[in-house]
């Protein structure tokens, strides 16, 4: 018979204190009833005999002497199995669909446990997402993890709703069964999840996806568990079900603010612009779980979304995102205003795990040169338009112009593309060798000769 | 392990990483302790009346209050001893490949205390017999760990004496006693193979020697410029995207250290995984044997313990000491001293320490400097020479040079290689900002380069800085009113200045060529380019425009001669000197014949 607290020490926002608690282990599971509504609740700190808990949900209504705690002597664990393909949950791994409760004799930890570096598979598969900017110049693989980082009202959702639809086909070459999608939404607005399930439907995928909702009206503790869950449900699907994974997390920004919420509301010594200290480790530990593992099929490939807080890239939640995911897609909004759509800023963009992804036997022999050139050239754009603007136009030197026609070409034919349109990496290429005809032959200093000869 | 007097203590508080245990008394401060059931790691860090403060490397969830605290009477140590170059450990030098082979692909908590191979028999060539006199830290015998690497057997610091009794050459594990040598007091030690040390005292030497030697990188901008030095510290900062991993593994790569630590300390798994797969295939240019047989990686990925993580950097500092004991160059490459700083801060933050700038504790500094002065180029216990030279990359959080760690760090190193946004954007590899980088070790390795290349490089490398930092002034003057208006010896200047940038300080990490450069070769580089210079402004000093000086053709010769020119065969440079001297001997002819007309 399991024991029952009926006194509370003190209700804070979303922590409950208790005292007189025997033999709790640290991370447990609690069962919290008040009024007959049961909230499920987490050991977070122990301090002698007194207890605090976390509780996921709303701690509206709850008072030191009407609420029953019971404690169930396991960590927050969830279960899982194929049936939750399709499927529909909340934050904290209950379905919210209409198909009932997943039963199985699985439970998983959504802690998850760090992968071994020596069992790790490095990456080198890339997919091909149809899209010119990111194909050519920061090329995702399978088994990274590689961030958008946007702004409030870019289109990272449209985008990456554009990536799940043609990186599917693309898998294997041929539609292939053993592709999934886990979709993790962290305090998003309703309307951008009802955005994303109806993208998943018309691209006639809504049966490999598994969804996890955490909008942004609900409890601010479901959204810091939402992400472990659905990264577990991904890792159970990639390293038990052999399937290659896609898991969409949006938007990072809210589940770091929920952090700081938390880490406040425990009155913890804060860092940078009052994030905990453990932020980087925080997030790592969701970030680290993409990967392949030596002798296993299946792979997690990451794409969390974040919108940076005023476009600013050295905000502590982009600037540590940065330095764990494999490099990141960045949008700008200057681009968005000249109606460059996906306004991919290429020069910030970056996929560490490129390098070793592309190339002959993986892509074309002049993917790495071309990928260069258009680095070096259009960061040189940057340069003579800054020039332009203070001397005009007309003042610059022939090679200046033609840098300039060389960067609105590439923005208005290479960057931009349709919202539907599926750019085949060979296209793309191609499309780059024809802008780069349009520079004089000396500054493409990075592309070998041998390639100038059998391209241009 | 041994257990005579065990202490017990019970689990009082558990905050994250931070565990108070309370009946204490007894436990040493820094002493290692079991925690739990499941006998997580943990190190005492504070003792207050009957409670103590752990800090415990391993995921603490599932940990109850009244668990028991076991004492092992020991600080953290390391087994030091055959077996460790090739492999890879976590922060608390615990063999990930065993943990795999044991537990699967994910690591697990409540592995215990497991390090080298125990059982592994190894070849023993003893050096000494029985009566002679042993002092510490003298080789007493040897095992050829690798191909490479002779794996020097010392005798353990604190012990000295006459041998009576040692075993023959052969085969023997740790398990094996391998002398017994007996002291001035009668007390008789038996010797092993290994020995144990705790991470955070340094090994004693005779004395530290003068710096005075170049770690030869392959890596132009570094050995030209701003030159490491053996036994020198260096830092590498960077914000993110910016090439710290990449240039750490160029290091790892081609630096003519004998032995390699790679510390990934908080960093990706896959980069980890990258070393493990590339190294073992690259072949080392000084000994022609695979990378591997003289690299040791310690990974502490950056969703592992982040109490781990602290101890990983003295882990790493601690093996590259008994390797230099041995009389080895040892470098070790820390990536990223940052995420060791942020481990300091969070347990630091857990324990409601006073925080200084930026949530960093105060402590901070000191620890940095404790950290870095364990380099250095020294006479070993055995009168050997031996050097740890420290890398370290520093991650400023949003690439800002002002905040606490990189601030810190730059008081305490003497090479300071500022790696650049806007370079990485441009991708110019290696990102490194000849305006604000510096190495402090110019002067003190002058002479290796003149006995090394016969030639002292320091005039030169002014020469070629100054027109880095005129070109820089100048460009800012491009930007207001264009290239044109400049007179022709300053463009000149950005012209050469193109050549070098292009040509001499970008280098191709991925070409077979390019990602490795041997001094002469550099040297002549940029001779070469210095001949283009010095050629140029003569003819413009003659009246000769800057379009006729500046052949397409000529330039790109000296741009491409990083890719063109084979490292072991420099007469194609002297072929492109020729070439230059030809063009601009046909130039000035022409247009002096042109003012006799």
């Amino acid at each position: 018979m399991k024991k029952e607290y009926l006194t509370l020490d003190k209700v804070e926002g979303a922590l409950i204190e208790l005292s007189n608690v025997h033999k709790v282990g640290y991370g447990e599971i609690v069962q919290i009833e008040n009024k007959g509504e049961k909230k499920v609740g987490r050991v977070i700190k122990i301090d002698g005999d007194k207890v605090v808990i976390q509780v996921f949900g709303a701690t509206l209504g709850l008072s030191v002497d009407n609420t029953k705690v019971s404690f169930k002597e396991k960590p927050f664990e969830i279960p899982l199995s194929k049936s939750i393909l399709g499927r529909t949950f909340n934050g904290i791994g209950k379905t919210i669909d209409k198909g009932g409760d997943i039963y199985s004799d699985k439970f998983y930890n959504v802690n998850g446990r760090p992968i071994n570096p020596v069992a790790r598979e490095y990456p080198r598969n890339y997919i091909q997402t149809g899209i010119s900017s990111i194909d050519a110049l920061a090329t995702l693989i399978r088994g990274q993890k590689l961030p958008i980082f946007s702004g409030a009202g870019l289109p990272h959702n449209e985008l990456a709703a554009q990536i799940v639809r043609h990186a599917r086909i693309k898998l294997d070459g041929a539609e292939s069964d053993n592709f999934s999608i886990v979709f993790a939404a962290i305090g998003v607005k309703h309307d951008e999840a009802f955005y994303f399930k109806e993208q998943f439907r018309q691209a006639g995928v809504q049966n490999k996806v598994v969804m996890y909702i955490n909008y942004a009206d609900d409890p601010i503790m479901e959204r810091i568990i939402a992400p472990k869950c659905a990264l577990t449900a991904a890792e159970y699907l990639a390293y038990e079900e052999n399937q290659h994974v896609l898991v969409i997390m949006t938007d990072i920004t809210s589940y770091g603010e929920a952090l700081r919420e938390v880490s406040s509301l425990r009155e913890e010594v804060p860092s940078r612009k009052g994030y905990p200290g453990y932020l980087y480790s925080d997030l790592a530990s969701l970030y680290e779980r993409a990967g392949m593992i030596k002798g296993i099929d299946g792979s997690v490939t990451l794409i969390p979304i974040l919108t940076m807080p005023n476009d600013d890239i050295t905000h502590p939640i982009p600037d540590l995102t940065g330095y764990i995911t494999e490099g990141q897609i960045v949008l700008s909004r200057d681009l968005y205003q000249k109606n460059v759509y996906p306004p991919i800023n290429v020069l910030p963009s970056l996929s560490r795990l490129m390098k070793d992804g592309i190339g002959e036997g993986y892509t074309r022999e002049d993917h790495g040169d071309v990928a260069n050139q258009l680095f070096a050239s259009y960061s040189k754009v940057q340069d003579v338009r800054a020039l332009a603007q203070i001397v005009g136009e007309d003042d610059l030197s022939e090679r200046d112009r033609k840098y300039l026609k060389f960067g609105n070409e590439f923005e208005e034919n290479f960057v931009s593309q349709g919202r539907n349109e599926d750019r085949d990496l060979m296209d793309t290429l191609n499309l780059a060798w024809e802008l780069f005809a349009i520079l004089p032959m000396e500054e493409l200093d990075r592309l070998s000769p041998k390639l100038i000869e059998k391209y241009m | 392990m041994t257990r005579l007097n065990e202490l017990r203590g019970k689990v009082q508080v558990i905050n994250g990483p931070v565990i108070v245990g309370k009946e204490m008394t007894g436990f040493k401060m820094r002493e290692m302790v079991l925690v739990g059931e499941k006998k997580l790691i943990g190190e005492i860090i504070s003792i207050n009346g009957d409670f103590g403060t752990i800090q415990v490397y391993e995921e603490t969830e599932g940990v109850r209050r009244d668990e028991y605290i076991i004492s092992t009477g020991q600080p953290l140590s390391l087994k030091l001893g055959p077996g460790m170059i090739g492999n890879m450990f976590d922060g608390i030098q615990r063999p990930l490949k065993k943990i795999k082979s044991q537990y699967g692909n994910f690591i697990p908590e409540g592995i215990g205390l497991i390090s080298l191979d125990e059982e592994q028999l190894w070849e023993v060539e003893l050096k000494v017999k029985v009566g002679d006199y042993l002092s510490q830290g003298q080789v007493f015998a040897i095992v050829q760990e690798t191909q490479l690497i002779q794996h020097r057997l010392l005798v353990p610091v604190g012990i000295e004496g006459k041998v009576v009794n040692a075993v023959g050459d052969g085969k023997y594990n740790f398990h094996d006693e391998l002398l017994i040598v007996e002291d001035s007091k009668g007390i008789k030690h038996p010797i092993y193979m290994y020995q144990e040390w705790p991470v955070r005292i340094q090994r004693p030497v005779v004395k530290r020697l003068p710096i005075e030697k170049l770690l030869v990188t392959g890596q132009r901008v570094l050995d030209m410029f701003f030159p490491i030095a053996r036994g020198g510290t260096t830092a590498i900062p960077g914000g993110f995207g910016t090439g710290k991993t990449m240039t750490q593994h160029q290091l790892a790569k081609w630096s003519d250290a004998d032995i390699i630590i790679y510390v990934g300390c908080g960093e990706r798994g896959n980069e980890m995984t990258e070393v493990l797969e590339d190294f073992p295939k690259l072949i080392d240019p000084n000994t022609n044997r695979p990378l591997m047989e003289r690299t040791i990686l310690i990974a502490n990925t950056s969703n592992m313990p982040v109490a781990a993580r602290e101890a990983s950097i003295y882990t790493g500092i601690t093996m590259a000491e008994y390797f230099r004991d041995m009389g080895y160059s040892v470098a070790i490459m820390a990536d990223s001293t940052s995420r060791w700083a942020e481990a300091l801060r969070e347990i630091s933050g857990r324990l409601e320490e006073m925080p200084a700038e930026e949530g960093y504790p105060a402590y901070l500094p000191s620890r940095l400097a404790q950290f870095y002065e364990r380099a250095g180029y020294v006479e070993t216990l055995s009168g050997k020479e031996g050097s740890v030279t420290i890398i370290g990359a520093v991650s400023p959080a949003g690439g800002d040079f002002s905040e606490p760690v990189t601030e810190n760090t730059k008081r305490f190193v003497s090479v300071f290689l500022g790696l650049d946004k806007e370079l990485a954007y441009s991708r110019h590899y290696p990102a490194i900002n000849w305006l604000t980088s510096y190495s402090g070790y110019t002067h003190m390795i002058k002479n290796y380069y003149i006995e090394r290349l016969n030639e002292d490089i320091e005039p030169i490398r002014a020469k070629m800085l100054k027109l880095l930092f005129e070109e820089s002034s100048l460009l800012e003057i491009v930007l207001l009113v264009g290239e044109d208006v400049l007179p022709d010896d300053q463009r000149l200047i950005l012209e050469i200045a193109k050549v070098i940038k292009n040509g001499f300080l970008q280098q191709n990490a991925f070409h077979e060529i390019d990602t490795f450069v041997p001094l002469e070769k550099q040297l002549e580089m940029l001779k070469t380019i210095e001949l283009l210079y010095d050629r140029g402004l003569r003819c413009i000093k003659q009246s000769i425009p800057i379009s006729k000086v500046r052949d397409g053709d000529l330039y790109s010769q000296v741009i491409k001669m990083k890719y063109k020119v084979p490292n072991d065969n420099l007469d194609k440079l002297e072929e492109i000197k020729s070439n230059i001297n030809r063009f601009y001997d046909k130039l000035e002819s022409d247009y002096s014949n042109l003012e006799v007309i």
